[in-house]
């Protein structure tokens, strides 16, 4: 039996370190890594925690994100509690497996630290890996702290193993600016944490002898439709069980989560959406500016998939303006979020005003007057009751002015 | 073409691919698929014509469609050294107690392995076209080999 820790009411923790700890808590059987900066503390602590007896669990060592996740997968299959971490390259390595574990309907945690994708070589945040899972059918829950990055993994394991989900989840933090910040966090006590999330329940796992089963079959035109189409509708209606599982954490902890977070919308007149740290940075400019007289609100997908579109849509109900921040470099189109939100807006008869910013890759930083600005913006947006810049513009990058995509007026 | 040695009610009942077309909602969670039908203890110790395999094991599907030449056994020369049983890439060769007994024309794909392998002189397995009858083949099998002086 693994030692049990004694844990501060409050630790100061990165947000590496406490999901680690998540991990532990857990109780993971099998973690199979290849470590990449910044998520290596993770599988680290796992792997260290395994060693001294804190852990009953495997650390398999492989020889890359491919095989990492490849083994993740097989432990899954075979019946044990799984997770993993990775960032940047190391997730791209991943994908192929990634679609292989949603299809497989395997439920295992992989805690992604965002890192900008190379080229060029970069190793600080920026959600380009985030959004290179997007369409794998993974649940993706975002933690804009480290105390969040801590609180959704425990709850990572019980959305993804509840057996009318039964698919992997990720969740994920901003690498640097979130994994290698310490910040005051209030864990759980390890029985707490464990009992929270329950012992793991097989599921047609590989080592029951008595029912055999096959996984990784090959279906053709013929059969191929069906099975993702019931894979869709299992993410679709995933969200209930996050509600379920975030309304059980909030009784246990007092910490509430919403699959789409508002910070001061109840009377905003423009709105800006984003994921990750970046929301704590406008939820401070957004209260700056109220004391201006500006009715600035914040929005943020706490679970980016499945998109929660209604959520969205009932959250900026009433603004005039809004803009969507997405910090990956979308290459020949709008950002990904802008193009989810807006298309969630566009079934209210109340359309607001549109816009898109693409910010911070590969770690620019964004600063509280930056947000500011683009608040301002909205406002000038919203009193004119028309777009006045370009759709699509980039926030923080030296050079030209650059934008992108006309409204179409007259 | 006879279905061979062993064959039961249910080894080969269908084409490949043959299978019941059902709905998304009736799909197996995950795409997987259930060697059973019903839950069996230690199957490792139960012969394969008794256990319960279910629709969506090969055991029920046939390739024999797609065999162009055949292989076809000769009892009487056969030393049941159990080379084509190891070798056969489709498990299509049956033998009991280290008795070579026939092939499994279901699930044989004529590859030629079992025929390639033989250490036999003649050979006790010899690829024949598909359309050759067994008596035919065994009627004009080779005579043994002397050795060259």
């Amino acid at each position: 039996m693994a030692e049990k820790v004694e844990l501060n009411e409050i630790e100061v923790w990165d947000g590496n370190y406490a999901v680690s700890q998540a991990l532990r808590q857990a109780q993971v059987d099998v973690v199979a890594a290849y470590p990449i900066t910044p998520s290596t503390p993770i599988v680290e602590n796992y792997g260290s925690y395994v060693a001294n007896g804190l852990v009953d669990g495997e650390f398999v060592m492989v020889e890359s994100e491919h095989a990492a996740m490849s083994a993740c997968v097989g432990a899954a299959a075979a019946g044990g509690r799984v997770a993993t971490a990775t960032s940047s390259q190391g997730f791209m390595l991943m994908i192929e497996v990634l679609y292989q574990a949603s299809g497989m309907r395997v439920p295992l945690v992989l805690t992604v630290v965002n890192r900008a994708v190379a080229s060029p070589l970069n190793v600080r945040g920026d959600h380009g890996d985030m959004y290179a899972g997007r369409d794998s059918g993974w649940v993706q829950l975002d933690a804009f702290n480290a105390q969040e990055a801590y609180d959704l993994t425990l709850c990572a394991f019980k959305i993804g193993e509840d057996m009318r989900v039964r698919l992997p989840v990720m969740v994920h933090q901003d690498g640097f600016l979130t994994s290698h910040t310490a910040q005051n966090v209030r864990p759980l006590q390890d029985d707490a944490a464990y009992n929270f999330i329950g012992d793991y329940k097989p599921h047609d796992e590989m080592l029951d002898f008595s029912k055999a089963v096959t996984y990784g079959a090959q279906t053709e035109e013929d059969w191929h439709f069906e099975h993702k189409a019931k894979q869709h509708k299992a993410l679709f209606d995933s969200k209930e069980v996050i509600d379920e599982v975030f309304a059980e954490f909030k009784k246990l902890t007092g910490r509430e989560y919403k699959r789409v977070e508002s910070y001061m919308m109840e009377d905003a007149e423009v709105a800006i959406v984003a994921l990750g740290s970046t929301v704590e940075t406008l939820r401070v400019a957004a209260e700056e500016l109220r004391k201006e007289g500006i009715k600035a609100g914040v929005v943020a997908p706490r679970v980016f998939r499945p998109f929660p579109y209604d959520e969205i849509r009932d959250a900026l109900a009433n603004v005039k303006a809004v803009c969507m921040m997405d910090r990956s470099a979308p290459m020949g189109a709008m950002g990904a979020l802008f193009n989810e939100v807006s298309a969630a807006l566009y079934t209210n008869p109340n359309r607001p005003v549109v816009s898109n910013y693409i910010y911070g890759l590969g770690g620019r930083d964004f600063s509280v007057e930056e947000a500011k600005r683009i608040f301002k913006e909205q406002k000038a947006h919203a009193d004119a009751g028309h777009l006045t810049t370009p759709i699509q513009q980039f926030s923080g990058v030296r050079g030209p002015k650059l934008g992108f995509f006309e409204t179409k007026r007259s | 073409m006879s279905k061979g040695v062993l064959a039961t009610e249910k080894r080969g009942i269908r084409e490949l691919g043959a299978e019941e077309f059902v709905g998304w909602d009736e799909v197996t969670q995950g795409t997987v698929l259930y060697s059973f039908e019903t839950e069996v203890k230690d199957v490792a110790h139960i012969r394969p014509e008794e256990r319960p395999y279910s629709d969506f094991n090969s055991y029920t599907a046939t390739v024999a469609s797609w065999r162009v030449i055949k292989p076809i056994y000769n009892r009487d020369v056969c030393i049941d050294c159990q080379h084509c049983w190891v070798w056969c890439p489709d498990t299509s060769i049956i033998s009991r107690d280290k008795q070579m007994l026939g092939i499994d024309y279901d699930h044989c794909k004529g590859c030629g392995v079992c025929a390639e392998v033989c250490p036999t002189n003649p050979k006790s397995l010899i690829m024949f076209a598909e359309s050759e009858e067994i008596e035919d083949a065994l009627a004009k099998w080779p005579e043994k080999k002397k050795k060259a002086k």
